[in-house]
């Protein structure tokens, strides 16, 4: 198990070393004179040439890219433009916000998407089967900023349910004390079961905007390996053997058919992380994704760098730890290995 | 004495290609439905701005914020403009910015893949490093770094869409070169003195084509929802252009305030464009490749 782990993480490597030339290649594509760039737009031609001096821009484009790469293992990613603070800590500051709501709507996707996938494959051409299929259909073409508006308008505007979409809590309430950074559990640990309903009350909508969007490929993928897996003959021995249905899903079925799932779940990182940013600005989320926007906006380009590189580097990361998952459920994986 | 000559087989042409489509339809029902939405959506791109209603950029404040009428039919936004209007003629820039995109990934990842399936060696490798690179990026999340670097512009919401794309295409046109590359009918025009070139272009290239070009109806729903996504968040297209995502971007604000209709109908002009080129794509696939069939 463990050789296999390591295996795999040194098949991350190239993917490490590919983004860290990508996000360096973007900065040299930047239009116009970088120097003069990062100097701002007031800067004199002698604080141009010192800028020019100080960022390494004077040598070689090797040399550029050693001097980039020193930077990033000491945890440089450079300095903000517009808030001046270096963009490691304003990351690092803001990760946790993206990362709750993230994980949050990726786990309203799974809880609902794979028992519908499941029912819709025991019951082919039932209800609950067109249910499923409208679901997913809808599901991919719903631009998911949309989705996130329709879910304000309804349970904030005419419902009254949900709070205003604005940030991670109600202004009054304080936000609880940083032990993880994730409000839902910081507010457990430190025991304030008011903040926690406060935070959870913020966190529903945009988490069922994201569980919306990431439903379609898990339940069309559970809905079709459980019915692949439902007429294998492992399936017909433990039915003719005379196994109550239940066991013969959950215990026998399931298992297996969880294995293409799991590989899904790479491609819908890839889209929860990208589709992350746009609901973090519908609802005006202070996760790392609002920041790159903005800073997109006032065209200052190192925390966009960053924020590049760190969901490149989440996403490889996640690719590795499904692997990895792989390997536990499916044993024969490990043995090949 | 030509004229006449040509005349009846240009007919002959136009018939079959209507009897042909006849039977799509009448295969898959849910085919034709989509054909006719795509011919809707193609027919709004073409004629947008000579049809509607009202200028897209004229504003009338006296009407702002008016809700759906006879008048407005989709309402209209904070400066009176009518909605209507602006989501028919916004048709023309979206499905552009799909469709280039779409053409440009399908000639940069149609042509390095099938070059790495026949030629093999580096060039197979590096094609594949390419692609590899790209997809270690969340897709979305890569596209606003390159219109970050290279420009806020249109043309790099183009770019940037078909450069997530790319291994998608490369990787489907290098397999089904390669496995073309040893096949008799490669062998035979290389024995009657073919170029490498004159193979890749004469006898690879049109048994890829189909299934380039199933891809690409499939991925132009992507690509829409991409450009929109970059143009919601504020990238490339600039107001006050009538484009749907920068509309419901302008929209977004008004909803809490219970103006539904201003982002509302451009969101469900995007969706529905979405949903018929994925039918679409679904619909060609089966056709191309009945075994595929869902």
């Amino acid at each position: 198990m463990l050789t296999m782990i390591l295996k795999r993480a040194g098949m991350a490597i190239p993917s490490l070393i590919g983004v860290v030339i990508v996000t360096f290649l973007l900065t040299r594509a930047l239009p116009g004179d970088p120097a003069a760039y990062f100097a701002g737009p007031a800067a004199t031609p002698q604080a141009i040439e010192q800028v020019r001096v100080k960022l390494g821009l004077d040598k070689s484009l090797i040399a550029q890219f050693g001097n980039y790469v020193v930077d990033l293992a000491h945890g440089n990613f450079g300095t903000s433009l517009t808030t001046g603070q270096p963009v490691v800590s304003e990351l690092i500051t803001r990760l946790p916000a993206s990362a709750e709501l993230t994980l949050l709507g990726l786990l309203v996707s799974i809880i609902i998407a794979v028992p519908l996938g499941i029912l819709a494959a025991t019951k082919p051409n039932s209800l609950i089967d067109h249910a499923c299929r409208i679901a997913t259909t809808l599901g991919v073409s719903l631009p998911v900023f949309f989705t996130g508006l329709i879910l304000v308008y309804v349970f904030y505007y005419q419902l009254g349910w949900a709070p205003a979409p604005l940030g991670r809590i109600d202004v009054f309430f304080d936000p609880p004390p940083a032990y993880t950074g994730f409000y839902l559990i910081d507010s457990l640990i430190a025991g304030q079961p008011e903040t926690f309903m406060a935070a959870l009350k913020q966190l529903i909508l945009p988490a069922l905007t994201l569980g919306i969007f990431s439903l379609a490929p898990i339940a069309r993928m559970t809905r079709a390996s459980m019915l692949a897996v439902l007429s294998s003959d492992f399936v017909r021995t433990a039915r003719a053997s005379g196994l109550a249905s239940y066991t013969v899903i959950v215990t026998y079925a399931f298992r297996n058919a969880m294995l293409p799932v799991i590989t899904t779940l790479g491609m819908v990182f890839s889209f929860l992380l990208g589709a992350n940013v746009l609901v973090e600005k519908v609802f005006a989320w202070p996760g790392i994704g609002s920041y790159a926007v903005e800073a997109l906006l006032a065209s200052d380009f190192a925390p966009v760098q960053g924020f590049v590189l760190t969901m490149a580097v989440m996403y490889v990361a996640l690719n590795l730890l499904i692997d990895v998952l792989y390997g536990v459920i499916d044993p024969r994986v490990r043995l090949e290995a | 004495m030509t004229v006449i000559a040509t005349t009846p087989q240009r007919e002959g042409g136009l018939a079959a290609l209507i009897k042909h489509s006849r039977y799509i339809i009448a295969e898959n029902p849910v085919t034709g439905f989509a054909f006719a939405l795509f011919v809707l959506i193609v027919l709004a791109a073409i004629l947008g701005p000579e049809i509607v209603p009202y200028n897209p950029l004229t504003s009338d404040t006296a009407q702002a914020l008016k809700p759906p009428s006879a008048h407005h039919w989709f309402g209209t936004d904070q400066l009176g403009r009518d909605v209507f209007s602006r989501v028919v003629v916004a048709t023309r820039l979206d499905f552009f910015i799909a469709v280039a995109s779409v053409v440009l990934v399908f000639l940069m990842g149609g042509l390095a893949g099938v070059a790495a399936g026949f030629f093999g060696g580096w060039t197979d490798r590096i094609v594949g490093r390419v692609a590899d690179t790209i997809m270690a990026f969340p897709l979305f999340v890569l596209a606003m770094g390159i219109v970050a670097a290279l420009g806020n512009t249109v043309q790099n919401i183009v770019l940037a869409t078909a450069i997530v794309n790319f291994p998608l295409y490369a990787r489907i046109a290098r397999a089904e070169a390669n496995i073309r590359r040893d096949a008799g009918f490669v062998e035979a025009a290389r024995l009657s003195g073919n170029a490498d070139w004159r193979i890749l272009a004469f006898q690879i290239l049109p048994n890829v084509f189909p299934l380039l070009v199933v891809q690409m109806s499939l991925t132009m729903g992507y690509a829409i929802l991409n450009a929109a996504g970059l143009s919601f968040i504020g990238l490339g297209v600039r107001p006050p252009t009538p484009e749907w995502g920068i509309m419901v971007a302008e929209g977004a604000q008004f909803i809490v305030s219970g103006e539904w209709w201003n982002a509302a109908f451009p969101g469900a002009a995007l969706m529905v464009a979405v949903f018929c080129f994925n039918l679409l794509g679904d619909g060609l696939r089966d056709m191309i490749d009945p075994r595929r069939r869902t």
